[in-house]
């Protein structure tokens, strides 16, 4: 390993990627603390009158509010998945050959078991990190479908109604309520472990993985780039 | 048999009822069934014309407290009269006939009035080990469902065994309860509830009695009029849960002071009910004006969403204590637990690399003494 190592900056993250990304973060963010103080509201101050307060509306309104832009943040984002560059390109979320199943394999070895990679270095996502991206949009949809599920008998949204029938094919409210929240522990689990791989990441292979979702560059020495 | 060519006001006139006091029900009952007091016109001369309809009465897996609940409808005529009115041929709980007399009666309506009865139907029907969890006469509930569902002309499910399983649907089901529209290739109306509304059933009587139709019905086969809004949307207290002003425990201040039942438990978030508008007993009160959470009893499979007395569900195969926060919350504790693991194996690991890349670096360097 020579000391001296030169490393190309490659653009892979455009900018609407790293708009969505963001953006969903925070609408997940705001979706995540309001839905959970929904399903267990805290005590404020009973000082005053109903008529004086309206918090616990307030929160359902931030609520569904992000509801919203979480729902178009994605129809976004896939869109861009089919105009995009390489790298948000649709099929790096979908490992439809064997080669890219044995990249998994690799991901995990270095994630898991801290080997040293020996194959070639993704420069978008890893393998791996798009597969959990494709299910994670899975439960995206499921989230949205039972959020707007629930929204719709109290609204006249179009979205609300369009997802009347989950009701129905899940038994009752009281049940995709309880999904519907049950999922919320799953972006607790995923942001905890999705952060923290972006922090391992750069921190043993120092690419530049934690900044490029904010300037879009990633950084890649110069003679492990074959393509 | 009914009387046929019997008009429910020719019964009415019979009974000694004055036109004005027929012309005070036609108007009640037009408003009862939802389309206001212009309407009563056409119900008079539905009431006066239309021959009563026969109407069979079949009781399955239930408690009997769908009847117990019609009895009491608010308004004494209403009950009264169209207990008449209606010409209840079959209700193994109210005639009067019994055994073989009883089973011939239903069979001569069947036969004489095919496609033109009524039939309403209070249980569920066992479905598992041939049905034997539920005999009359010596024959399932199914077969008997089936037998009086062919030739109805409109099909009311009782309550919320009839319209979902109830009780008897409840996990596990050991006699397969089944809820009247799975049963049945027909239109069902159902009108969940445990028990439903007593208002809200003569309604819907009085409704297919007028009309010859159906009410308008929602994806559940819900009547519209009925179960279109939440309990919770039409409940006087809603004020306090959009202020965030909850009662947290049912001996509290807050409870005193009539403020939202949602912690506590309260299913009327989830509940399509009439109970805020119409209310019980005579538009007396309903369990949220009591102080008592809504156990949403009219909706699908409400026993299997306990415990009644918290907002949050059991999480289903973790126990009755366990909510999904809890579930959830143990998940990301071990993912903490194993983050942290990994971040200090990492570490040892960084070291190593730090340390042989400063090895390389004075490898490279010509002169070694400048890195150290």
């Amino acid at each position: 390993m020579p000391a001296t190592q030169t490393y190309r900056r490659l653009y892979v993250w455009e900018m609407p990627v790293r708009l969505y990304h963001w953006l969903n973060a925070l609408a997940i963010t705001v979706l995540g603390v309001t839905g959970y103080l929904i399903g267990r509201p805290f005590t404020v101050g009973y000082a005053q009158e109903a008529s004086f307060q309206y918090w616990f509306g307030t929160v359902r309104f931030l609520h569904f509010m992000a509801g919203y832009v979480f729902l178009f943040n994605m129809l976004v984002r896939t869109y861009w998945g089919f105009v995009g560059n390489r790298f948000a390109s649709w099929d790096k979320f979908i490992p439809l050959n064997r080669q890219a199943w044995r990249d998994i394999v690799e991901v995990l070895r270095i994630d898991i078991l801290q080997t040293r990679g020996t194959g070639p270095i993704h420069i978008g996502h890893n393998r791996l990190a798009g597969l959990i991206y494709f299910v994670t949009f899975f439960i995206f949809m499921f989230q949205g479908l039972t959020g707007f599920a629930l929204y719709g008998p109290m609204s006249h949204s179009v979205f609300g109604n369009l997802a009347a029938w989950v009701v129905p094919l899940m038994g009752s409210e009281a049940v995709v309520r309880q999904w519907h929240h049950a999922m919320l522990w799953f972006y607790v689990l995923f942001t905890l472990v999705h952060v923290y791989l972006v922090f391992y990441h750069d921190y043993v292979e120092g690419r530049g993985t934690t900044s490029s979702m904010v300037g879009g560059w990633k950084f890649e020495r110069e003679d492990r780039l074959d393509d | 048999m009914p009387r046929a060519g019997n008009s429910l006001w020719e019964v009415m006139r019979e009974k000694g009822y004055s036109r004005r006091d027929f012309m005070q029900f036609c108007t009640f009952a037009a408003t009862a069934a939802g389309l206001g007091t212009s309407a009563s016109a056409a119900v008079a001369k539905a009431f006066e014309k239309k021959d009563r309809p026969p109407v069979l009465w079949l009781h399955f897996q239930e408690c009997t407290c769908c009847s117990e609940s019609f009895i009491r409808a608010s308004h004494p005529m209403v009950a009264d009269v169209l207990l008449d009115a209606i010409s209840l041929d079959y209700d193994e709980t109210l005639q009067a006939a019994a055994g073989h007399q009883a089973e011939k009666c239903k069979a001569d309506v069947m036969k004489a009035y095919a496609g033109k009865y009524i039939l309403l139907v209070e249980g569920s029907v066992p479905t598992k080990e041939n049905g034997v969890f539920c005999m009359i006469g010596g024959r399932t509930a199914e077969d008997i469902l089936k037998e009086a569902a062919a030739g109805a002309a409109a099909i009311v499910a009782w309550g919320n065994c009839a319209s979902y399983g109830c009780v008897q649907a409840a996990k596990p089901n050991p006699t397969g309860a089944t809820a009247i529209q799975k049963l049945v290739n027909k239109p069902v109306i159902n009108v969940p509830g445990c028990p439903p509304i007593a208002d809200v059933m003569v309604a819907i009587v009085t409704h297919i009695l007028m009309f010859g139709r159906m009410p308008e019905l929602d994806s559940q086969g819900r009547p519209k009029e009925f179960y279109s809004r939440r309990v919770h949307d039409t409940c006087y207290r809603r004020p306090y849960y959009d202020a965030g002003l909850f009662v947290e425990a049912f001996d509290d201040d807050n409870a005193r002071k009539g403020y939202c039942l949602y912690k506590m438990g309260c299913r009327g978030p989830l509940t399509y009910n009439a109970c805020a508008v119409v209310k019980w007993n005579g538009g007396t009160s309903y369990p949220i004006q009591s102080g008592h959470g809504c156990l949403g009893c009219s909706e699908n499979g409400f026993w299997d969403n306990g415990p009644f007395y918290r907002h949050l569900p059991a999480f289903p195969g973790f126990g009755i204590e366990s909510t999904a926060d809890t579930v959830g919350l143990t998940l990301g504790a071990a993912a903490a637990v194993g983050v942290a693991a990994h971040a200090v194996s990492t570490n040892i690991r960084k070291r190593k690399l730090i340390h042989d890349q400063v090895v390389e670096a004075v490898k490279d360097t010509p002169d070694s003494k400048e890195v150290e």
